[in-house]
Order: structure tokens, then C-alpha cells, then sequence
């Protein structure tokens, strides 16, 4: 039963509330038309003509500029040898980060040992400090290992940093599964490692999709870390991103930003349109309830 | 119910396991931590070096403009943020509560800005509030000659169009946060204030919202610590500008480390930040840690 059909609205309150959600749909979608509509437009379009109207002269051009040949930095190389680094970045991390939230998660939610809340907790807070208490010191630590500015460095950064989100989900999925599991196969004699692979992880695709939905959109979207520890050669597609659209030299050239914005935005809103429901499970788990 | 294992292989398998897990947290989380509180209270220009020079640092920062401009914008940001973004969110959760093709045709307009990075977002809503060819021109182009919509250009009232951007962004989240607190209102409340004759407004004012405690507070604490945590956004939108109009304590931090050389500055603005953020987390994550 909803809320609306108890109140037995009028077909009037109906409407209003319908005509309410479509301009509200409007208001969000604009900004995402507006970069659509504006990638494949010529640069006198954009100018003089009006941002909301669609194009009169339609051309791809400027997608193939921000992908192969716009300049980033000092070099006109257009995105695409960032975006790449962001796929080297970004699979491992999220790979290792799963892996190790999920083991962690494990034994935090299920063998009972003293003081596992606390542990908890402790791991839980590197979820939300401020990475700026960490530039430096991280800055000194990848430069004595000599990963400074290495795509390896930032795989390393994403790895360590995401653990605590990936142990909360697992911890709070495997807290909820009866400790009755674990305890049965404990007495018909099964060790650690088969209870974890033959109980545990048969019984984790949800947990494990929503892990992995989580950490690729955060480690992709991520600029912070890719700012301060990448190089020309390791950037990631954010960083390059910004750096083509801040860049003060020469004509501002929209519809090449807009492209590469695009570009930028369509890992991960492809991921979201697959798979919303995983994608929103994350959000309320990485918010609510520890 | 608590268990006695005795501490068997199994036990002693789980604590190994568990163990990179913690090294990561207490050597790239808690040591580091300390590493940057020290530093603030050296005299670290360039390098970390380790001669101690007390509280200097802090003193200076709380002299500085610059600072002093960053904590303005971080309170003005925050209030509007949270504020505006609940609002918004909770609006548009009723709304989506009320219709039966709000939750599979709606939510998903709402929320997918969320699914995309801060640079994105900020390049996006920098060319759409240009007054050259966004929003004014566009209004111009439609008729109204005297429309005016210079906030991004302008020193006042740049750090607004940081907050038109971050909301559109999150609302969409907040609304989902909002979204269960309604699921899980007890429904027998609401039928029985109906039966009392509640119209829709009596209904959400006394009945629905005031349950919604739980929720706000969890908007509150994410949307805080956001706030305090944004930096892609101001870059990508503003850069901190114009001039040094937008700047907030993350890009501040980020300027007087690694651009301006002063190390011990920058390092105690993060601490700043740190504080500022535990404030807001620690008590949640205990509470939340303690009931699960």
C-alpha cells in the first residue's frame, strides 16, 4: 500500500505531481543535453547561436579532436592515452580492494574474536577522512618506492584507500548471513579457506557486484589523487579532462570539451544505466548503518 | 552470543587474513596521519623537514586571507549544500513516494548525476552559466534583453554557482536516503491519520516527517563531510577563482603545499580539515558501529 493510495489523490494532485517530476526530470537532464548537443555543433553555432538548439550543421569531429588530437598539456594527444591509463588504473585496484574487503570482511563479521567492533570502526574511519591529511606523506612513500608518478602508484593509492569501503559492504553483507553457516561446517571439519570459498563467496554476487560498481565509479571519477601523484605519461582521464577544458592558451573550444566531458562521463553512466539497482544498494550501504 | 573458539588454526588463519587489511589502515591511514600533524608543526617549506617551531604554523594560517576566505566559502558552501539539497531531496522523494512511475521512471533522472565525476559536473555547469554563451545568452536569445547572470564571473557571488552545481549533483542521492526513511514508516500511522481526516500538507508536516529523523541526520553527516572534503568541483568550475574568490580549505591546502612551498602551512590546514570532518564522523560511526 503507498501513501498515495491511502490518500485517494484527485486526478488534479495527480497531475500537478506528475507536471512537478517532469520539470524536475528537465532540470537534471539539461546539463547533460546541453554537453551532447553542443560536442557535435561547430564552434559559431555555439557562439552565436543558442546552447539549447540543437545543431545545424552536425559533425563528429570534435569527439575525434578530444579523443586523438586535442591538446593536453604539452602534447596534442587528444584523451585517449588517458583514458587508457584510467583502465590500467582502475581494473586492478578495484580488483585487489574487492578482494581484500571481501576477506576482511569476512572475519570481521563472522569469527568472533575481542575488540572486532573496534577494529571495525578503526578501518571504518579511513572511509572519510580528507585526503589531504595523506598527500604527503603518500607523496614521500610512492617516491621512496619509486612509483611516483606511475600508473602503479595510483593503482597502489586507489588499493589502499578503497579497502575501508570494500570491508563495510562485505562486513555488514556477511554480518547479516547466520553465524550458523560458518558453525556447521566448522564441526563437519572444514577449514578457513574452504568455508570462505565453498559458503561465503557462492553466497556474495550481490555484495561483490555492488563492491565493484562502487569502487570503479569512485577510482574512475577520481581527481584528487590523480592531480597529485600522476605524470604526463600517467594521468588519468579526469586529470586530462580538467587540463583540456582549464587550459588558457588559444580558442576555448567548447564542443571539444564537451566531447571529452562525454568521454569522461560514459564509463561510468554506461555502468549506472546496466545497473542502477547496484548502483543505488552502494550509495545506501557506503551512507547508512555500520 | 559470544562464542569461545578455542584458538584453533582456523582463528589463527582469520587474524592472518585480517591482518593487511589493519597494516593498510594503521600505516596509509592512522601513521600518515600523524606524519602530516607533525609536519604542522615544523617548519616544512618545500620537504618535510623536522625542526619544530610549535603552533607558528597554525598561528599564521589563522592570519591569512587566504584562509580566512577559504573558511568563509567552506561555511557558506556547507549551510547552502546541506540545506538546499535536503530540501530539494526530500521534495522530490515525497513526489516519488506519491506516483507509481516516479520509482522506475523518475529516480533514475534524478540520481544519475551521481554517476559522474565532479569534473564532468563542473565542466558542464562552467560553460552553462558563462554569461557569453550559457544561460544569459540564452535569455538574450529568447527576448529578455536585460537578463543578467554573471555569478561565475563575479568575486561575490561565484561561490553560489559552486553550491547551483554541487546540489544538482546530490540531490538526486539525498532523495534516495529520503526515499527509505519513507519505506520504512510504519504504514498503520499514516492510514490511521488519513482516517482522522489529515489532508495531504497535515499528513508530511505532523505525521511523515517527523519520523524522518534518522534520515536527516544520515544526509547531514554524508552531505557534511562532503562538504568539507570538495575540491574537483571548485577546480573544474572555477578554479578558485575568480581570483582567489572560491577558494576552500581543500584548494588552499593543495596551493600552499605543493605550489607555494610552505609545506607546514598546508599541512596544518589538513589538519584542519581532519578535525573539522571527525567532528561530524567519529560520533556517527560510533553510534552506527555500536547498534549493527
Amino acid at each position: 500500500m503507498t501513501v498515495g493510495g491511502t490518500l485517494r489523490l484527485k486526478w488534479v494532485s495527480k497531475s500537478v505531481i506528475i507536471i512537478l517530476m517532469v520539470f524536475f526530470a528537465v532540470y537534471f537532464l539539461v546539463p547533460l543535453y546541453v554537453m551532447v548537443v553542443n560536442s557535435v555543433k561547430p564552434l559559431s553555432e555555439i557562439r552565436q547561436g543558442n546552447m539549447l538548439s540543437l545543431p545545424n550543421v552536425f559533425s563528429l569531429d570534435y569527439w575525434k579532436k578530444a579523443w586523438a588530437t586535442a591538446q593536453i598539456g604539452v602534447q596534442a594527444t587528444g584523451l585517449r592515452p588517458y583514458f587508457i591509463n584510467s583502465i590500467k588504473m582502475v581494473v586492478p585496484s578495484v580488483l585487489i580492494s574487492t578482494a581484500l574487503g571481501a576477506l576482511a570482511g569476512f572475519v570481521l563479521a563472522q569469527w568472533h574474536f575481542r575488540h572486532s567492533r573496534l577494529i571495525f570502526g578503526v578501518i571504518l574511519f579511513g572511509a572519510f577522512i580528507p585526503f589531504q591529511i595523506v598527500l604527503i606523506p603518500m607523496a614521500r612513500v610512492l617516491g621512496i618506492l619509486g612509483i611516483s608518478g606511475k600508473v602503479l602508484g595510483l593503482i597502489l593509492v586507489h588499493t589502499v584507500y578503497g579497502m575501508a569501503f570494500t570491508t563495510l559492504f562485505f562486513r555488514n553483507t556477511y554480518a547479516s548471513m547466520p553465524n550458523e553457516l560458518v558453525q556447521s561446517a566448522q564441526v563437519d571439519g572444514a577449514h578457513f579457506m574452504k568455508i570462505f570459498t565453498h559458503i561465503i563467496l557462492p553466497n556474495s554476487a550481490a555484495v561483490a557486484m555492488v563492491t565493484i560498481i562502487w569502487q570503479t565509479t569512485n577510482i574512475w571519477n577520481d581527481f584528487l589523487f590523480g592531480a597529485s601523484f600522476g605524470s604526463a605519461t600517467s594521468q588519468p582521464m579526469q586529470v586530462a579532462l580538467n587540463n583540456l577544458v582549464s587550459s588558457s592558451t588559444g580558442v576555448k573550444e567548447y564542443n571539444v570539451h564537451f566531447a571529452g566531458a562525454l568521454m569522461a562521463a560514459i564509463p561510468t553512466l554506461f555502468i549506472y544505466i546496466v545497473s542502477g539497482r547496484y548502483f543505488v544498494r552502494g550509495l545506501m550501504s557506503g551512507s547508512v548503518k555500520g | 552470543m559470544v562464542m569461545k573458539f578455542r584458538l584453533s588454526r582456523d582463528d589463527l588463519t582469520a587474524r592472518f587474513v585480517l591482518l593487511p587489511t589493519v597494516l593498510v589502515s594503521m600505516v596509509f591511514v592512522y601513521a600518515f596521519i600523524l606524519f602530516t600533524i607533525y609536519l604542522s608543526f615544523t617548519n616544512s617549506k618545500i620537504l618535510p623537514v623536522f625542526d619544530w617551531v610549535g603552533i607558528r604554523n597554525y598561528v599564521t594560517l589563522f592570519h591569512l586571507d587566504n584562509w580566512y576566505i577559504a573558511l568563509t566559502n567552506m561555511v557558506i558552501f556547507f549551510v547552502l549544500y546541506i540545506g538546499i539539497s535536503a530540501v530539494l531531496g526530500l521534495f522530490l522523494a515525497v513526489l516519488i513516494d506519491l506516483n507509481r512511475f516516479g520509482e522506475r521512471f523518475f529516480r533514475p533522472i534524478f540520481l544519475y548525476p551521481m554517476a559522474i565525476s565532479f569534473i564532468v559536473t563542473g565542466t558542464a555547469w562552467k560553460w552553462f552559466l558563462d554569461p557569453g554563451i550559457g544561460l544569459e545568452h540564452i535569455m538574450h536569445l529568447w527576448g529578455f534583453a536585460n537578463f543578467q547572470f554573471t555569478w561565475i564571473k563575479s568575486s561575490e557571488f561565484a561561490i553560489y554557482t559552486v553550491v547551483i552545481a554541487a546540489v544538482w549533483q546530490v540531490t538526486g542521492f539525498v532523495m534516495v536516503i529520503f526515499l527509505a526513511g519513507l519505506r520504512g514508516i510504519d504504514h498503520g500511522f499514516i492510514e490511521s491519520a488519513v482516517v482522522d481526516g489529515a489532508g495531504i500538507f497535515q499528513l508530511y508536516t505532523r505525521v511523515v516527517i517527523p519520523q524522518l529523523a534518522g534520515s536527516f541526520l544520515s544526509v547531514f553527516v554524508i552531505l557534511g563531510h562532503m562538504a568539507i572534503k570538495s575540491y574537483d568541483l571548485v577546480i573544474a568550475l572555477t578554479g578558485g577563482g575568480p581570483g582567489r574568490a572560491t577558494e576552500l580549505p581543500s584548494t588552499f591546502m593543495y596551493s600552499y603545499t605543493f605550489t607555494r612551498n610552505q609545506m607546514g602551512v598546508g599541512a596544518a590546514s589538513a589538519v584542519f580539515m581532519l578535525a573539522a570532518i571527525a567532528v561530524i564522523i567519529v560520533p556517527y560511526l560510533r553510534s552506527q558501529v555500536k547498534e549493527g
